[in-house]
């Protein structure tokens, strides 16, 4: 049994007033069994905050105690896996990003027995010998462990490191949600909805374009939701995001997405959004999809991303309790929460002084302010120095103390060590704007000395950059302005342009004027295990050694050190790689270049990619028009491409070996019927249809008579058979021609390209016609009985209608075309009607053939019945480098050129020693052989001995009661009567080369 | 997903209509038996596989089910036009085809 364990205290950094939360509600949720509460408006981040937890999870390698860093989709630590229900179990997600709601159970990752004692917190005294590359350089040997051919890596190590290194656990039950898709089109698509994408969509809209807006936050409005000082338009800056919503919302051109996130950029303007639409519910109601993708197509993409701030890379700066300063604010004034009660702000920007100026302001004891900075502006001082707080300029971080939390930050300035006590640590080093969408669209991007960025080094066509994706740092003011012009800009351009209003005005600028910031490189680090991939843990000297080990592309450190390879792809971490590097390459920053962005910006989970194409809608099932009938008389059903076919009609007490022997038997000596409506068919028409034919086929068509069947084999260019048919004259310039079931599209797409490019001197029109025709095929020595009394205006007589001939007429009183064709060696017929009327005639034909001791057979049958008598299938026999020859067949007499033809004269074609077309017997007494398996000369062929061929079909003939075989086999039928084996594991069966034809090989029984 | 504009239906559609078929512009000959072994086994299988514009064939196989011929720059896969076969192949030069303009 589970205790329920509640919090000591609640909520106890909850402040009374502030933040965007609802007090009026409380929610109660569990962290690791724990029961706390929070409210409407939190995260999973600020309401474990509220209660003091800063211990959320341990690191991927590791294992060291870690805490929640930033407030939003960049966070790399604070991983945890949220229980719905026994089914809905999501692991590695963000607390910062994981909305609130009353009984949410969470857990945290990777840690044994528990997260405060985690037994694999060893990794961490042992971090010496897991240096970058470890998986390269330790794991080696010893060779031969074990079994044969595996090696120590695949038996040891790997089983137990991706035990003890790890994330969340993927969940074993089927996903049992449901997941939406839709396609959009729009001339502006806001990315981000802050000051900046507020006021582009608001500006864009006004211009007449139409405008989706997407934000992957609950709520849109960005940094606004944070700021508590400044007044747009007069109003305070909640009021204005509220009612710019309002005024968007009004306007029928304008959608607004929360909780989405445009993931990926693609070619021609194509983004993918995720959006989620009800794992923030407490009860969803069970129509919800759970997540929608929406693939939108937009003229111009404005994107206000915003930036992302950069942690300080110094010794054992990844303790619980050290945030990202701008978090820290957030939490503050977002969500009323204080990350601590005695704060120490380390920090290489002005930025930070102003969270430690509100920090200071709501109680919080700031210890002092740690400027890395060699000379630190005054902007930053300016706006702490009415708090008279303390500045510690020109210093450097040696380390911090502290197990589960840190307690202290040690600093080294002039020539002074100190302590500085303190619950909690706000860090930056700076703003990187999130620029992985125009990077994804091939935006190049350099690091700025000035801007202490990357950014983009020229503009792209058709986006538009706005406020902190623009320019990192940019005050709420100048990110009005920039989203503004650039919501207008992009609705120019795309067409739209009526006359916007002035764009909305911050009454006061609080941009802190940077001042000269050192390169990231720069920052003084002490000696000690600094990281720079919190996810991956990446220290800066495992950059380093990367570097000393003479790695010099910053995409081959990546890979050796796992930088920037995690699930967050290194948002946090990617810009301080690249400085540790080009400090330890002594290089340029901007000589170093960066890692590429890829999609997706965040985790896409893979319901929302695949959407409804899953289970029986993956992929569409093509059935006959008899597949119902089929089904009520019990038919076991196999899939064949996107068909799915009947394999064999079991009777009671019959396994698939008895059937299908009877269903064989029944054919040969009485009649059987068969559902062939998947062949495909093509009906060519026009004057040169004849021609166009001779030209496609190897065997000349030109002069096949009207009402004559013949069998046609089609190449391609390069000589090799790629499908056979029969083609059947219903009139001089009219065919019906057949393809294999699964070439019916590949066939038509054939004849079309050469009836389109090359041939186009014919008169000639090619259409399908697959599903409008069932086949009924009848055969067998009794198919003439059975069919004479069912049959109008046909003389069924082999006089009348011979092997290959072609008749009108109708069957049950339904109009049909009737082939006299065979694939089983009998007299046989293949009855074309309407495929509406197909399941009728079947079912009364079908009735009528069990009367006479007939019976249904499958393709199961249909196989054996043919390949006793030799019939090839295409892509059975075939492989794409047989040509007709190959297999028995003719190579096309005459001067007429068809297609494939010339490939047929070159020399390789002509060589005695190509593959050719045999049949098997067994000689010892086992069953039917592998398909597929290889036939050599010897038993006991050594490593490396090439094959003398394969066997392509085999199966147990009930007709001659042993096993059969074809097999393509170097030299073909000059090797009749040699002796082969098939070499399997357990031993090699011998088999003889005999004919491929094992049954009335004089075709008497054809012409019956 | 790219846009592809038909010359036949004379509108942009997307990609997943259409179904990549080849090089343009190489000829079968008028009579391939009296070409030799080595020109027939240039026209089967040598291609240009260029680093730049590039002349290929497109089937709007979910569409009218025509082939035409489109000239795609290789590195930026912009499709600088789209003509039917027979027509001259057009030259563009070879700013249009990369740089920031790709898309």
């Amino acid at each position: 049994m589970k205790r329920e364990r509640m919090a000591a205290t609640a909520e106890q950094f909850r402040m009374a007033v502030g933040g965007r939360i609802d007090r009026g509600q409380r929610l109660s949720f569990t962290f690791d069994g724990i029961t706390y509460t929070g409210h409407p408006g939190d995260t999973l981040a600020s309401a474990l905050l509220a209660n003091g937890v800063h211990l959320v999870g341990r690191s991927f390698k590791y294992h060291r105690p870690r805490g929640i860093l930033s407030a939003g989709s960049e966070e790399p630590n604070a991983l945890v896996t949220v229980k719905r229900d026994w089914r809905r179990v999501t692991p590695n997600l963000r607390a910062t990003e994981v909305e609130l709601y009353d009984g949410l159970v969470a857990e945290s990752q990777n840690r044994w027995p528990s997260l405060e004692r985690d037994a694999a917190s060893l990794n961490d005294r042992l971090s010496a010998l897991l240096p970058a590359g470890f998986y390269y350089k330790t794991f080696m040997g010893p060779k031969g462990f074990g079994r044969v051919g595996r090696s120590a890596w695949k038996q040891v190590y790997e089983p137990a490191i991706r035990r003890m290194a790890g994330l969340g656990k993927a969940p074993i039950e089927a996903d049992p949600d449901r997941y939406a898709s839709r396609f959009a089109h729009c001339d502006v698509l806001v990315a981000g909805g802050g000051p900046a994408g507020l006021a582009a969509a608001l500006a864009a809209a006004e211009a007449g374009s139409s405008v989706i807006l997407a934000d992957e936050q609950a709520e849109i409005g960005g940094s606004l939701l944070a700021e508590t000082h400044i007044k747009i338009d007069g109003t305070p800056a909640w009021d204005w995001v509220g009612r710019t919503l309002q005024r968007l919302a009004g306007y029928d051109r304008v959608l607004l997405l929360p909780r989405t996130t445009v993931f990926g950029a693609y070619p021609d303007q194509m983004f993918g959004l995720a959006e989620r639409i009800s794992d923030h519910l407490a009860e969803p109601d069970p129509v919800l999809p759970r997540e929608r993708l929406w693939q939108v197509r937009a003229k111009k993409i404005v994107l206000a991303t915003g930036a992302i701030e950069r942690p300080l890379v110094f010794p054992d700066n990844d303790r619980p309790g050290i945030m990202l300063a701008g978090a820290v604010e957030t939490y503050l004034h977002r969500y009323g929460v204080l990350a601590g009660t005695r704060a120490v702000v380390v920090t290489a920007c002005d930025e930070a002084y102003g969270v430690a100026r509100d920090l200071a302001g709501h109680g919080v004891r700031v210890e002092a302010i740690v400027d890395v900075r060699e000379e630190a502006g005054d902007g930053g001082r300016e706006l702490v120095r009415t708090a008279g707080t303390r500045v510690i300029g020109n210093a450097t971080v040696l380390g911090t103390t502290g197990r589960h939390r840190v307690s202290a930050v040690n600093v080294e300035f002039g020539r002074v060590r100190e302590s500085l006590a303190c619950d909690v640590v706000l860090m930056s080093a700076g703003w990187q704007p999130t620029l992985h969408l125009f990077s994804q669209m091939r935006g190049k991007l350099r690091w700025s000395d000035d801007e202490q960025a990357l950014m983009p080094i020229a503009s792209l066509e058709n986006v538009h950059l706005a406020g902190a994706a623009a320019r990192a740092g940019a005050s709420v003011r100048a990110a009005l302005g920039s989203g503004h012009a650039a919501g207008e800009a992009a609705s120019k351009a795309s067409g739209k342009s009526i006359a916007v209003a002035s764009p909305p005005l911050a009454d006061v600028d609080d941009r802190v004027e940077a001042s000269p910031r050192p390169p990231a490189r720069s920052a003084r680090v002490a000696d000690g295990r600094a990281f720079v991939d919190f996810q991956n843990d990446v220290t800066s000297k495992d950059i380093r050694l990367a570097a000393r080990e003479g790695f010099r592309s910053v995409e081959h450190v990546k890979r050796y050190t796992t930088s920037g390879m995690a699930t967050d792809q290194g948002k946090t971490s990617n810009v301080n790689a690249l400085g540790v590097m080009a400090g330890a390459l002594d290089t340029d920053l901007a000589a170093l270049g960066h890692t590429t962005f890829r999609a997706p910006f965040t985790p896409v989970t893979f319901g929302t990619l695949a959407g409804s194409a899953r289970g029986v809608l993956f992929d569409p099932v093509r059935r006959t028009p008899i597949d119902p009938s089929a089904r009520e008389r019990g038919a076991i059903f196999e899939a064949v491409g996107q068909w799915e076919r009947a394999r064999f009609f079991p009777r009671v007490g019959e396994d698939m070996h008895s059937a299908v022997a009877r269903e064989c038997r029944t054919a040969r000596s009485s009649v059987g019927v068969f559902d062939a409506s998947t062949l495909g068919k093509i009906e060519v028409v026009g004057p040169d249809a004849a021609t166009f034919l001779d030209r496609m086929y190897v065997n000349g068509l030109a002069k096949l008579p009207v009402g004559r069947c013949r069998y046609a084999i089609m190449l391609n260019e390069a000589g090799f058979v790629m499908d056979d048919g029969i083609v059947a004259r219903m009139a001089p310039d009219r065919f019906h021609v057949t393809t294999t079931t699964g070439g019916a599209a590949r066939v038509l797409a054939h004849m079309e390209d050469y009836l389109q490019t090359e041939f186009t001197d014919l008169a000639c029109w090619l259409t399908s016609v697959t599903e409008q025709w069932g086949v009924i095929a009848v055969q067998g020595p009794r198919a003439r009985e059975l069919l004479m009394p069912l049959v109008e205006d046909v003389d069924l007589s082999s006089s009348a209608l011979p092997h290959m001939g072609l008749a009108e007429g109708r069957v049950l009183g339904v109009p049909m075309r009737l082939f006299r064709v065979s694939f089983t060696g009998e007299l046989g017929y293949e009855i074309n009607v309407p495929a509406g009327f197909a399941r009728g005639v079947w079912d009364e034909i079908a009735k009528q053939a069990e009367a006479i001791g007939g019976a249904l057979y499958g393709t199961e049958a249909m196989h054996v019945l043919r390949a006793e008598k030799g019939y090839i299938i295409v892509g059975q026999e075939s492989d794409g480098t047989v040509i007709p020859r190959d297999l028995g067949l003719p190579m096309g007499a005459g001067k007429r050129d068809f297609v494939g033809k010339r490939s047929l004269a070159r020399p390789d074609m002509q060589k005695t020693d190509r593959p050719g077309l045999v049949g098997l017997e067994c000689v010892d007494d086992g069953g039917p052989l592998d398909e597929g398996a290889q036939l050599t000369q010897r038993p006991d062929p050594p490593a490396g001995t090439p094959a003398s061929g394969y066997v392509t079909s085999s199966y147990a003939s009930p007709l001659l009661g042993r096993p059969i075989a074809l097999a393509l086999v170097n030299g073909g039928r000059a090797r009749m009567g040699e002796v082969l084996y098939a070499p399997m594991p357990v031993g090699a069966r011998k088999v003889r080369v005999v004919a491929p034809v094992f049954y009335d090989p004089e075709g008497a029984r054809l012409n019956a | 997903m790219l846009l592809i504009r038909c010359p036949f239906c004379e509108e942009e559609r997307p990609e997943v209509e259409f179904r990549y078929a080849g090089e343009a512009h190489v000829v079968r000959a008028a009579d391939p038996m009296g070409e030799s072994d080595e020109a027939w086994a240039g026209y089967l299988y040598l291609r240009t596989n260029p680093k730049g514009w590039h002349a290929e064939r497109w089937h709007h196989v979910h569409g009218c089910g025509r082939f035409f011929n489109a000239v795609r720059h290789t590195m930026s896969d912009r499709i600088v036009s789209t003509y039917k076969p027979g027509e001259a192949r057009p030259e563009p030069d070879d700013a249009q085809g990369t740089g920031e303009a790709a898309r």
